[in-house]
């Protein structure tokens, strides 16, 4: 599948089938300053993508943001779900994100030896 | 940075932070002319007076304010100086900023463009509200993506949908590659 042609095709299979539920979404926010870029932060975002292909995981809400500050311990991943408070990753690889998806995304259950910190709104 | 497409990512990360909704990156390789290789990111974010634009490069003036050291466009325009080249950063206050990247194509010490589809997908699905134009020209093929165009396909389908992801991977990998035959 790789012309405009395709992408139109696949918006008829697709339009049937999607709930749009972007407010209940969960939210997965990877670190894309320039320390995050030098250690690999974009394949660590390729993996989530690939991961939310795999799986056909439709209620999921990528982002990226700046700097955090705590450059160290890049590359960073920050996961909400809803009414949960926001979990920081640190030191993630891409081989780290099948086990974070299953288990945190999917299962609900933060993998505590990854977690750098806890935000509460 | 190991590859081109990293800087990409992260001067256009540099535009989004100075709150841009519209980015432009060309890159042209000119590999039977002139033998260069320019990237050119151009945003309408904030901007920069005078000043501020002259002093941007250097490592120790960041506006970031976690850290005092910004090492983004030092480590760039470091590349392109070892590739008899240059970092040019134009920009207008309340208007938008440019900084374009020339380096020698040939060049031995010219880092590659790396994985481009990846830095490109990362942009794209990561900032739905941006408004992205990409032009990648080798020699005389072009390779053009429109972000609205894109949405203007898919209406209410998120880019982040599984299926949406999958056709995007291919589009980007095979238009990529077809510049280079």
């Amino acid at each position: 599948m790789k012309t405009i042609e395709d992408l139109k095709r696949l918006r008829q299979q697709v339009q049937s089938q999607t709930r749009v539920r972007q407010e209940c979404s969960k939210q997965i926010i990877v670190g894309m300053g320039t320390c995050g870029i030098a250690v690999g932060a974009r394949d660590v975002m390729s993996a989530i993508l690939d991961e939310i292909s795999k799986r056909k995981l439709e209620d999921i809400t990528v982002r990226q943001t700046g700097c955090m500050g705590m450059c160290e311990k890049e590359v960073l991943v920050d996961i909400v779900l809803p009414g949960e408070p926001r979990i920081t990753y640190g030191r993630v690889t891409a081989a780290d994100i099948p086990k974070i998806i299953a288990q945190h995304v999917i299962n609900g259950q933060p993998v505590k030896e990854m977690v750098v910190g806890k935000f509460t709104e | 940075m190991r590859e081109l497409s990293l800087h990409i990512l992260d001067l256009v990360q540099n535009s989004i932070e100075a709150g841009a909704n519209k980015v432009t990156l060309d890159i042209i390789e000119d590999i039977h002319g002139m033998d260069t290789f320019l990237i050119c990111v151009t945003d309408n974010g904030r901007g920069m007076d005078e000043a501020t634009c002259k002093k941007v490069i250097d490592p120790f003036v960041t506006t970031r304010t976690t850290r005092r050291i910004g090492l983004g466009l030092p480590l760039i325009e470091m590349s392109t100086k070892r590739c008899n080249g240059s970092l040019t950063v134009t920009s207008t206050l309340g208007c938008g900023t440019v900084v374009e990247a020339l380096y020698q194509h040939s060049h031995l010490d010219r880092p590659p463009l790396g994985k481009i589809s990846e830095t490109i997908k990362s942009i794209v699905i990561a900032n739905p509200k941006l408004h992205f134009i990409y032009y990648h020209t080798v020699g005389q093929a072009v390779f053009a993506l429109t972000t609205q165009d894109l949405i203007e396909i898919l209406g209410n389908i998120p880019l982040t949908q599984p299926d949406v992801l999958v056709w995007l991977n291919e589009y980007l990998t095979h238009n990529e590659m077809t510049l280079y035959k």
